[in-house]
């Protein structure tokens, strides 16, 4: 190979190099552009209820009291979602990369990865057809027995088409997203620093707390954020599972109704200032995100020593 | 090697996919088509073209059966319809997203008036083309059967009735064993129409009691368990013992039917009894000659109408841009609101047809779209 | 004599202080006895025993193991457990959907329904389905069609668009503010509730083509703006964790940057990614809400994304179910939907397989 012929191939990579970076920084920008436009398109459509009548409005005092039951009911049922996904997705991620035999790991896996695939209209009926029958017994009892607390209080809804039920619903269809990811996770952790921790004597326990989970830690919250994404966004399976009403504190009775699904309820007949009231929560919804996802960002960044490309 | 394997994975899939895409038929039903004479001499004349309509879920059912029903006479033309909800509907329209709209209520007077930007000058047209009876249906074992008269159905759906037992109901009601079953209200979760024809007929027969706004939406303050959808509730209902909701007869299936009081006798839900309420209804007050949105009297007394009933338009303009979509939306209009058409729906949807009266008025309106000049 | 000798085997130095292996069958029969004991004090139920023996089976294995091989044993015997635990709780609302949706959809997956479309099929062809015994009409092919162009077409935009961001975003961006931006918005992203992507590409169309604008392309515009950002997440975490040592190794041997991240870096990563891009597909192939605006509802095959309205799987589903073809009889309906959605889990189920193929191909050979 001769000096020339060295460095012809270096000036073709150097604009490879440039070709290739320069698109990556595109695609970036074109991102922030789409990005833009939706938030764009969301404040115009969204500006007529702000300057509008209060009793105009859906409730008719006004947008802040139209919305502010529902943004709690969607951050409760998000809230119930993960709390009951997020450890058992993990542990079942856990499972799957440490636990179970690898053979079975791996037909496991592939039946998870499938189950994030259903639509949410099918994980809606099989809520209000098979779900909410089961629980509606729970509800009873619970009303009957732990009454005095705030959020069993009776009367327990007949059909269990409750807040409660919609949040387990929740936390089923985003359970499969928080294992899909968590377990790409665990099985990227260095074998290294796996066996470095067996040799010491470690037990398993002991090795996955030492070694896979801090390694794990941002890409868990990711998978978290991303199912918390879906829990927050989610339409049809509340829309069909809940039975929405009021805000009230019993997880167990009829009410209770989360953004996205009022817009998906709503919005088919919805007409002039109507529609502007639903995009104004859709974009309300939008802020909701916004802010978990910053703090979520800001606990990655704190525990940023153990990513692999810093 | 490992060129070698994903060639056969892409023959596979690309085989699976050919295998897949290559048989397809629109010919669902098996029937051949119908004969080129019948397509000339139903229509008139020939049209050809693509309908676009957005509008009323309440109707799908029966524009399934118009789609299937006009095409089939017309082979060149083709009808689209999305049924986004009433409310989509009459955006797409009045913004010139679609050719018709399908609306579970007429257009307002401002609405009438955004009409004339896309429609021109004399706006748009309504013409009823879809009525059905709504059936107060309940699930009470073997009580199948009960007269109410609209205070008794109003307290009962703002739950100042609560038990089935109530003296209220037992008084209309002689002879029949009513259990002390509590009563649950299920009503609908989502806008619609249905809702709002339902509480409109509450609010005109029994005004003392149903004090609440007629709107699509269910009164907030009366929150009680609800589900999206006309089969959902019917799905709930039947499910939950005790309970009663409003909903299209045709989806109600086994559930009882209540007896509505007009005037002073009892009126069983029937297709005949609804169209007999529309029929009796008044047209509304400032539009035009032609236009066809109807006032219904709620509180009618007219012996054998039945008041709680739904009337879904079609929003025509009146005026287009091509004569070939002149022709399209006439032949379709006219087909929709004939014997034949009305006929199809019934048997598909279990609606009510309109009655030849109602029929032969929404022909003349039709008759007047024409081409923009 | 036997006994004996098992008993001095079991003495030996590497199993000194561990339990034998039949205890943990003794802690199992005695948590059921008293699982059973409790339960029927509150009241006897087949699930309430179930969940009380699961209680009173973790905790007595728990503090059995710590008694007789300290804490350290028990702590990790516990974790076990709850893993297990975890995994079987998980896994019986997944096996129930999953059961419902076949025992529901496998009768409905006839001939019919896979190759025919629903033109023609009114109320009218179902009540006679339903009075005369005949089999039900009319099938999914046109949706199976709308679902793989439209799914298609989204995942054409979003995962070269994800994939480049995710490389900036990790190999040439790192502590920039651009950086910083794009990885919040993408986050923001996640959160647009679906019918809000939906009426935005509507209205984008509006803007460019004029009113009424529904094609299957708008469609999958909408369905992009839901998919980047979890192609972008997923992806950005994959690349993250490749090990530093490779793209040293790669500089030091005087490779490209372009070269290390096509060659090193997104290899070693595909598997991840694979799996991200199918979980972003799976995300949008279920939705129904951005569809519905954006496509319209058909009910005859169209193989043109860019012209006449579509259907997909999941407005098919939505559609059948909220409103049934005929009000009356909605049984060939409901039938009609529950097979539709087998249908589109199989889809995902293949989908699924051939990622995990091509990851497979491109994947360096490792330990695992």
């Amino acid at each position: 190979m001769s000096i020339n012929s060295l460095k012809a191939s270096t000036d073709r990579g150097r604009a490879g190099d440039k070709i290739f970076s320069g698109v990556s920084l595109a695609a970036g920008v074109l991102i922030l552009a789409v990005l833009f436009s939706v938030a764009v398109f969301l404040m115009v459509q969204a500006a007529p209820i702000l300057s509008a009548d209060p009793a105009e409005v859906t409730g008719g005092e006004g947008f802040a009291a139209y919305i502010l039951p529902i943004v709690i009911g969607t951050v409760v049922a998000a809230a119930i979602a993960l709390i009951i996904a997020t450890p058992v997705g993990i542990a079942v991620a856990l499972f799957i990369s440490h636990y179970a035999p690898r053979r079975l790991a791996r037909a496991f896996g592939y039946v998870i990865d499938l189950l994030a695939a259903i639509p949410s209209v099918i994980y809606g009926a099989w809520g209000y057809i098979i779900l909410a029958p089961q629980l509606a017994k729970g509800y009873a009892w619970l009303a009957e027995n732990l009454g005095w607390i705030p959020l069993f209080a009776g009367p327990a809804s007949q059909t269990g088409k409750t807040m409660f039920t919609a949040g387990v619903v929740l936390a089923v269809m985003v359970i499969p997203i928080i294992t899909s990811l968590s377990r790409e996770i665990f099985l990227q952790t260095p074998n290294l620093h796996e066996e470095a921790a067996l040799a010491m004597g470690a037990t398993r326990w002991e090795m996955v707390r030492m070694a896979v989970l801090p390694f794990a830690r941002p890409g868990i919250i990711s998978a978290t954020m991303l199912g918390l994404g879906r829990a927050l966004g989610e339409t049809m399976a509340v829309a069909l599972v809940l039975s929405p009403g009021a805000l009230g504190a019993s997880l167990i009775r009829t009410g209770n109704q989360t953004i996205a699904a009022e817009i998906a309820l709503n919005f088919p007949e919805a007409f002039g200032l109507r529609l502007n009231e639903l995009i104004a929560a859709g974009l309300v919804l939008f802020v909701i995100t916004l802010i978990v996802n910053m703090i979520a960002r800001f606990i990655i960044t704190r525990h940023k020593e153990f990513s692999g490309a810093n | 090697m490992k060129a070698l394997r994903f060639g056969r994975a892409a023959a596979v899939i690309s085989v699976a996919a050919l295998a897949l895409t290559a048989c397809g038929s629109d010919n669902a039903t098996g029937d051949t088509p119908a004969a080129e004479g019948a397509a000339s001499s139903a229509a008139g004349v020939a049209v050809s073209g693509t309908l676009t309509g957005i509008g009323a879920s309440s109707q799908n059912s029966a524009m399934e059966a118009w789609k299937a029903g006009f095409e089939s006479m017309n082979q060149d033309a083709m009808v689209q319809y999305s049924p986004d909800g009433s409310g989509a509907g009459r955006k797409a329209f009045l913004s010139g997203g679609a050719q018709f709209a399908g609306s579970d209520a007429y257009l307002k007077d401002d609405e009438m008036t955004q009409a004339m930007e896309v429609c021109g000058p004399d706006g748009a047209l309504n013409i009823p083309a879809y009525i059905s009876p709504i059936a107060i249906a309940f699930n009470l074992g073997d009580v199948t059967e009960l007269n109410l008269d609209a205070p008794t159905i109003a307290k009962i759906f703002t739950k100042a009735i609560t038990t089935w037992n109530d003296p209220a109901i037992a008084d209309q009601n002689e002879g029949v064993e009513l259990p002390d079953t509590p009563i649950t209200v299920v009503h609908r979760s989502d806008e619609s129409g249905t809702t709002e024809n339902f509480v409109d007929y509450l609010s005109a027969a029994a005004p003392e009691v149903w004090t609440y706004e007629v709107d699509g939406a269910w009164p907030a303050d009366l929150q009680s368990e609800n589900a999206k959808g006309t089969s959902g509730v019917v799905q709930t209902v039947t499910s939950t013992d005790g309970a009663i909701t409003y909903a299209d007869a045709s989806a109600v299936g086994d559930l009882g039917k209540a007896k509505v009081k007009v005037g002073e006798e009892y009126t069983e839900i029937s297709s005949d009894a609804a169209a007999k309420a529309v029929e009796v209804a008044t047209p509304v007050e400032g539009r035009p000659e032609l236009d066809m949105s109807l006032e219904l009297e709620r509180d009618t007394t007219e012996s054998g109408a039945y008041p709680v009933v739904l009337v879904s338009y079609h929003v025509y303009c009146t005026t287009y841009d091509s004569q070939e979509t002149v022709d399209l939306v006439k032949a379709f209009g006219s087909y929709v609101i004939s014997e034949d058409g009305q006929a199809e729906a019934e048997a598909s949807a279990g609606n009510a047809p309109l009655s030849a009266t109602l029929s032969e008025k929404a022909q003349m309106a039709i008759d007047s779209i024409k081409v923009a000049s | 004599m036997a006994a004996n000798q098992t008993l001095q085997r079991r003495q030996s130095q590497l199993t000194r202080g561990r339990l034998p292996s039949y205890a943990i069958w003794v802690v199992v029969a005695a948590s059921l006895i008293l699982g059973a004991a409790i339960s029927s004090l509150v009241g006897f139920s087949v699930v309430g025993w179930a969940i009380i023996t699961a209680i009173v089976f973790v905790l007595a294995a728990t503090i059995v193991t710590a008694v007789a091989e300290g804490e350290r044993k028990a702590k990790d015997k516990l974790v076990t457990f709850l893993v297990y635990g975890a995994f079987l709780i998980a896994l019986i609302p997944l096996v129930s959907v999953l059961w419902t949706v076949l025992e529901r959809g496998v009768p409905g997956l006839s001939y019919n329904f896979l190759f025919t479309s629903m033109n023609g099929v009114t109320g009218a062809v179902d009540n006679q389905a339903v009075e005369g015994g005949t089999p039900v009409l009319g099938g999914a092919y046109h949706a199976v069609l709308g679902t793989l162009q439209i799914t298609l077409w989204a995942t054409l935009i979003s995962v070269p668009i994800g994939l480049l961001t995710a490389v900036y975003l990790v190999e040439y961006g790192a502590g920039k503010n651009l950086t910083k931006a794009i990885t919040f918005f993408v986050d923001v992203m996640t959160g647009i509730p679906s019918i809000v992507a939906g009426l935005f590409a509507a209205a984008l169309f509006t803007l460019l083509f004029g009113p009424g604008t529904r094609t299957g392309f708008v469609a999958a515009v909408a369905l992009s703006v839901l998919m980047i950002p979890v192609v972008v997440r997923s992806t950005e975490e994959m690349l993250k964790i490749v090990p530093n040592e490779l793209r040293e190794a790669a500089y030091a041997l005087g490779v490209r940057k372009w070269r290390t991240i096509t060659k090193v870096v997104i290899p070693t990563a595909i598997s991840g990614i694979a799996s991200g891009v199918t979980l972003s597909i799976a995300r949008v192939i279920g939705e129904t809400a951005p569809i519905l605006v954006t496509a319209g509802f058909a009910s005859s095959i169209n193989w043109n994304v860019f012209s006449g309205w579509m259907s997909t799987l999941p407005t098919f589903i939505y559609y059948q179910i909220l409103t049934p073809t005929s009000p009356t009889s909605p049984d060939p309906s409901t039938q009609r939907a529950w097979a539709a959605a087998l249908l589109l889990i199989l889809m995902v189920m293949l989908l699924n397989l051939v990622a995990r193929f091509v990851a497979q191909i491109f994947a360096p050979k490792t330990s695992r």
